[in-house]
């Protein structure tokens, strides 16, 4: 096939993947959540229950499209679909196997962390937006942990950026051919997953969505398929976080024996099962222990990471 | 270093429940276990010789919290006592057993049986006919006319259970 047409595939397959991979997560969520919990989870819809999301999906579809008659309307409107958008562009420079990746991009690490920063633009808007008081909190919330853990997050990625001597993420994952970076950086790696688990909004850091005191945070005043794309938003953002975990301290698609993609996709997987398995045993945090947490441990192990890196990087020559 | 430990043990806990047995009961497939005395569908029971046992004296209408039992007395040509009609409404009914906690003759009943889901509200408001059952429910042998002082057709005065030949007051007199 000439170059353009496996660019195509690329495409839509990068597209489609994140949405039905976010689609079958509810459903996975949810029967991880019921297990971990001694239920057995939605299991009636199709086989296992695996038609449940379907069957949610046509109930959001149908419910009514409100907007609060206080609420912003174009901003409210805009809001859910700036997540869904920044997610699926950081999905671009995700490669999932030796080639295949919609733009193999010289500061693809670079131009991640900018996507996936600007999905809290969504949150901050839609919490402003609304026009009700637990959503603006929501938006502050999310703002305000965002500053909160995006300067670490990127200070961990460094140590791997150093060792590997580039930015393109399929560069990283050849340099990992001898040894993964998990062992190298493992302390970037923690730093970076605590990150994550900020960055998507997870518990135990979900505090501007806080359903026990904030309704439901930012997406209070949502219904319909608005609320929908926030939902398939989170879970993208997870698969995202997954995927870049794997990418960068796991060796992405490396390993013996199976094909590349699914080695890529058995590690993302193990992940996102980390990700869900924490949701269901840790409680939320408080917003000053989340503060403490960012400023006061994460952000000096990550340039303690960096430095040490560094140092050893330099003494090797 | 001991809140990390804690959230390391607390996912290692959550963890192992994977491979506990669930709690859940699959319902239409598998019947859970109801105790004898849960409190389900409501019956009106009939004596051990058959005859109801309601004496329609309205006391588990009176004791009803949400008001959903209704009903008027009438009396047979001997003067025993029974409900001309009677009818609950299962849409209000709490199952709080109120009605056979007020009931003095074990005439109404609360039994394990929950199927009772219909798609149309009237259809839960059960008549007598509904109701009434052809056993003593719960209370095998308790019959009130039995113990009860009153005279009814086939029982007069002082045949009773423990109870004494009515005393001819003139013969007290002096
Ligand atoms: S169970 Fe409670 S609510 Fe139901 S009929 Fe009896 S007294 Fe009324
Ligand atoms: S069911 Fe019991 S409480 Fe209710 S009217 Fe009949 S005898 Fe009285």
């Amino acid at each position: 096939m000439p170059e353009a047409g496996w660019g195509a595939v690329h495409v839509v397959v990068m597209l489609l993947m994140p949405l039905l991979l976010a689609a079958g997560l509810v459903w996975a969520e949810r029967r991880l959540l019921a297990l971990w919990q001694d239920r057995y989870g939605p299991n009636r819809v199709g086989p296992f229950g695996l038609l449940q999301v379907l069957a949610d999906a046509v109930k959001l579809l149908f419910k009514e499209d409100w907007i609060p008659p206080r609420a912003d309307g174009a901003t409210f409107v805009a809001a859910p679909a700036i997540i869904v958008t920044c997610v699926l562009a950081g999905f671009a420079v995700i490669p999932l196997a030796p080639g295949f990746v919609v733009i193999d991009l010289n500061v693809g690490l670079l131009f991640l962390l900018a996507t996936s920063s600007l999905a809290v633009y969504s949150v901050a808007l839609a919490g402003w937006s609304s026009g009700s008081k637990y959503s603006l909190l929501g938006g502050l919330r999310a703002a305000a942990q965002m500053l909160g853990y995006e300067v670490f997050m990127g200070i961990s990625l460094m140590g791997v950026v150093m060792m590997a001597g580039s930015f393109n993420i399929s560069r990283i994952v050849e340099a990992q051919q001898g040894l993964w970076y998990v062992g190298p950086q493992f302390v970037g790696f923690l730093v970076f997953f605590v990150a994550g688990l900020a960055e998507t909004r997870r518990l135990p850091f979900d505090l501007p969505e806080a359903d026990s005191e904030l309704v439901a945070g930012y997406h209070t005043e949502y219904s319909g398929m608005k609320f929908g794309l926030f939902f398939i938003g989170e879970y993208m953002g997870i698969t995202l976080m997954s995927s870049l975990i794997t990418l960068l301290y796991f060796g992405g698609w490396l390993g013996p024996w199976l094909p590349p993609v699914l080695w890529f996709f058995i590690k993302t997987f193990i992940f996102i099962g980390l990700f869900i398995l924490i949701r269901a045993s840790l409680p939320r945090v408080r917003y000053d222990q989340l503060m403490g947490l960012g400023w006061k441990i994460m952000l000096p192990l990550g340039l303690v990471n960096l430095m040490v890196t560094a140092a050893v990087l330099l003494a090797k020559g | 270093m001991s809140p990390v430990l804690s959230a390391l043990r607390a996912l290692w806990i959550v963890f192992r429940h994977m491979f506990r047995r669930r709690d859940t009961v699959l319902f239409p497939e598998r019947e859970p276990y109801l105790p004898p005395r849960y409190r389900g569908r409501i019956i009106l029971s009939r004596s051990p010789d058959g005859e109801e046992r309601c004496v329609a004296c309205y006391l588990c209408a009176a004791a009803c919290p949400v008001d959903c039992i209704a009903l008027e007395a009438t009396e047979d040509e001997t003067g025993r006592r029974y409900p001309k009609w009677f009818r609950i409404n299962f849409s209000r009914c709490i199952f709080c057993g109120f009605c056979e906690e007020a009931c003095p003759t074990y005439a109404i009943q609360l039994i394990p049986d929950t199927d009772m889901a219909e798609y149309h509200r009237p259809n839960l408001v059960y008549e007598k006919e509904d109701l009434l059952i052809s056993g003593p429910g719960k209370y095998l042998d308790y019959d009130f006319y039995r113990v009860a002082g009153v005279a009814v057709g086939g029982k007069g005065k002082g045949e009773a259970e423990s109870e004494d030949a009515p005393v001819d007051l003139r013969s007290l007199l002096p």
